[in-house]
């Protein structure tokens, strides 16, 4: 453990306390800890990865020598500069650090602890604890599932996850490959697959592109946006990839692996049409119903959440990235989905806004850069929220699923199963279920298939919306022994109670819900 | 089907290591250095190495970043590890994880 005094020897990261921890090294994580780090604070960033970059810069291993690894990436140059800078100067990068959860002592000099394990995959010996005085959390987002007939058949991959997969390990997960699901990231997805070799016949997207026609103001606004979706749209043409729109797929064949996929189209809900369904050969499908942001670290702490226009839960946050809980910042997809560019400004946004408050105990009002800053991020912002809107869950899309559909896939629980328990014991949420039926309780705790619980479990309800964000004392399973090796005379292992909101977010209000109910 | 290209070309992949091999229930795949273990029995075609623990149906990676826990194997005789985490090593032995992939200490 790195308590001991011989292990405060200089070079040892865990023996010192820093002015700033920053969770997560994606372009907010990563944009925060160089701007904080070059306003004089000492830093540490701590990242699952071996490598920073996070999902949009994630990138080959240098053992593969990779002379263009651009090819996949918009924007590179843009993650070079970062990295130039991390570089150049003295944050401790602390790759392979898995954090499991952060306390916070209030009135304590060093108010926070953030505990991690460590190794590729959590299977380090020892856990360890970083002390700091404030905490950004960039913890990004993961993908958001709807389950399907067929859809834990070998060969039906997410959609982001097929990205990473390619943009880390240079691999596909087939050769004629489908993407499915809805959201703008389909879109990016396709058109990496069709440039690194693979066949896309189809890109269905089961909401309609026109709804973005109805929100021309905002699009004009974000030009950066649209040249994007213009470079993959010419990107997918040049590959012969059809974009279907208000269409799903829902069914997939195949025994052992993908054989093809149903394709039937789907009303302004989503309910799928009778008789539209067409048959795709393909040996591959990756699916992904948009994102959700990565915020239980925030939520155990009792942050408050704003709901997005699309259903999930995102922190709420003020004008210079601050949470409801003093002490906690947080930038990028935590805060609402919203892409590399704007994960980046407010990681700046945010690096700028603790360096004020360590320094000078303040928030940097008449920053001129802030200004520009929070110019662009609302204007980003604005573009997020229409993109959620047009790419909602339509509450139709329960309809696709037939009793036999696994719902949860670590514990192979059935939609008969958990239809049975709203039905017969009328379980009216996701918590219930999982009690009745295990659905939610397996490995990934429910992240995969909590959104789909949630929905089924409240019926056809005027919104597709989990009640509330899911509130888990850890961020991930850890090793019992992990637990059991903590000091009894540090802080408790439980997460600290909720530190109520002191500072009223005054920007970004939570709309409607505030902070987590049980 | 003929591609057009791979993943590695596109990027100008030139590993100063060789390619080495790992084996996947006893059978042999060859793989480039710098790959998870899941993107090494990818890039071979592999796309299940777990069966569940009711069903007995095959599973392999599915979230790709280490959340889903859908990819679970058993590497070097260690159950539960997964694989699109784990980087690929030489010699590494994977074996298709059965159920909690602890049946060899079964009670
Ligand atoms: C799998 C995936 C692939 C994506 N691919 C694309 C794409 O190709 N194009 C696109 O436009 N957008 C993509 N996105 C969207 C992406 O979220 C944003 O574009 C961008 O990466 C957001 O930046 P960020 O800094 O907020 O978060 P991220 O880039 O997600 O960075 C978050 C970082 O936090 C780390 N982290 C999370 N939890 C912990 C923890 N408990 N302990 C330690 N570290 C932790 C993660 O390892 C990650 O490196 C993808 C999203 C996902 C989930
Ligand atoms: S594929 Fe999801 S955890 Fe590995």
């Amino acid at each position: 453990m790195p308590k001991s005094p011989s292990d405060r020897a200089a070079g040892d990261p865990y023996g010192r306390v820093y002015d700033l921890a920053v969770i997560g090294a994606g372009c907010a994580g990563l944009a925060g800890a160089v701007t904080a780090s070059e306003r004089g604070l000492s830093v540490a960033l701590l990242d699952t990865a071996g490598r920073i970059g996070g999902q949009f810069y994630r990138h080959p291993d240098p053992a593969f020598g990779a002379v263009r690894p651009e090819a996949l990436h918009h924007d590179w140059s843009a993650f070079a500069g970062l990295r130039r800078r991390l570089e150049a100067g003295d944050v401790a990068h602390l790759a392979g650090h898995h954090v499991w959860t952060v306390e916070r002592q209030d009135g304590a000099d060093t108010p926070w602890t953030v505990h991690a394990i460590t190794g590729a995959d959590g299977d380090g010996e020892h856990p360890v604890r970083v002390q700091a005085r404030t905490v950004l959390l960039a913890t990004g987002a993961y993908e958001r599932q709807l389950p399907f007939p067929g859809w834990t058949l070998p060969g039906v991959v997410g959609a982001a996850g097929a990205q990473a997969m390619l943009k880390a390990g240079l691999v596909l997960p087939g050769r004629r490959v489908v993407v499915a699901g809805s959201g703008p990231l389909l879109l990016a997805v396709a058109a990496s697959l069709a440039t690194a070799g693979a066949r896309v016949p189809a890109v269905v997207e089961a909401a309609g592109y026109l709804g973005y026609a109805r929100r021309p103001a905002v699009l004009a606004a974000d030009p950066q946006k649209l040249a994007e979706a213009v470079v993959h749209g010419a990107a997918l043409l040049g590959h012969g990839v059809r974009l279907r729109t208000r269409s799903a797929v829902t069914q997939v064949h195949g025994t052992d692996r993908v054989e093809a996929v149903t394709v039937s189209r789907v009303d302004r809900d989503w309910r799928p049409v009778r008789g539209t369904g067409r048959r795709i050969a393909c040996d591959a499908l990756a699916v992904g119903h948009g994102l959700v942001p990565q915020i239980e670290l925030a939520t155990s702490l009792g942050c408050a959440t704003r709901r997005t226009k699309d259903g999930t839960h995102a922190l709420a946050l003020d004008a210079f990235q601050r949470t409801s809980v003093p002490g906690l910042w947080a930038a990028g997809e935590t805060g609402g989905i919203g892409g590399a560019q704007l994960a980046r400004v407010e990681g700046e946004i945010a690096g700028i806004a603790v360096a004020a408050q360590v320094r000078d105990g303040a928030a940097p009002a008449r920053d001129g850069r802030v200004r520009e800053l929070r110019r662009r991020r609302e204007r980003m912002r604005a573009f997020a929220g229409a993109m959620a809107a047009v790419h909602a869950p339509g509450k139709g899309w329960a309809e696709w699923l037939d009793d036999a559909t696994e719902v949860c896939r670590c514990e192979e629980v059935t939609v008969g199963a958990v239809r049975e328990a709203v039905d017969a014991y009328g379980a009216r949420d996701a918590r219930t279920v999982k009690l009745l039926t295990r659905a939610g309780m397996g490995w990934c705790q429910g992240r995969t298939c909590g959104a789909a619980v949630a929905c089924l479990a409240a019926g056809e309800g005027p919104l597709f919306l989990p009640p509330s964000p899911e509130r888990r004392p850890l961020a991930g399973p850890v090793p019992l022994g992990v637990l059991g090796s903590l000091d009894p005379s540090e802080p408790s292992a439980a997460p600290a109670a909720p530190a109520g909101p002191a500072e009223q977010p005054d920007t970004d209000r939570p709309d409607g819900n505030s902070g987590p109910r049980d | 089907m003929a591609r057009d290209r791979t993943p590695a070309e596109l990027v100008g992949a030139a590993p100063e290591q060789a390619p080495f091999e790992i084996t996947f229930d006893g059978r042999p795949i060859t793989t480039l250095p710098g790959r998870s273990v899941a993107a090494a029995l990818w890039s071979a075609g592999v796309l299940a190495w777990r069966t569940t623990r009711r069903g007995g149906r095959p599973r392999g990676a599915f979230c790709g970043i280490g959340h889903c826990y859908d990819c679970l194997a058993t590497i070097n005789g260690r159950p539960n590890r997964r694989a699109c985490l784990v980087p690929a090593r030489p010699g590494d032995t994977i074996t298709t994880q059965e159920g909690h992939g602890h049946a060899e200490i079964a009670v």
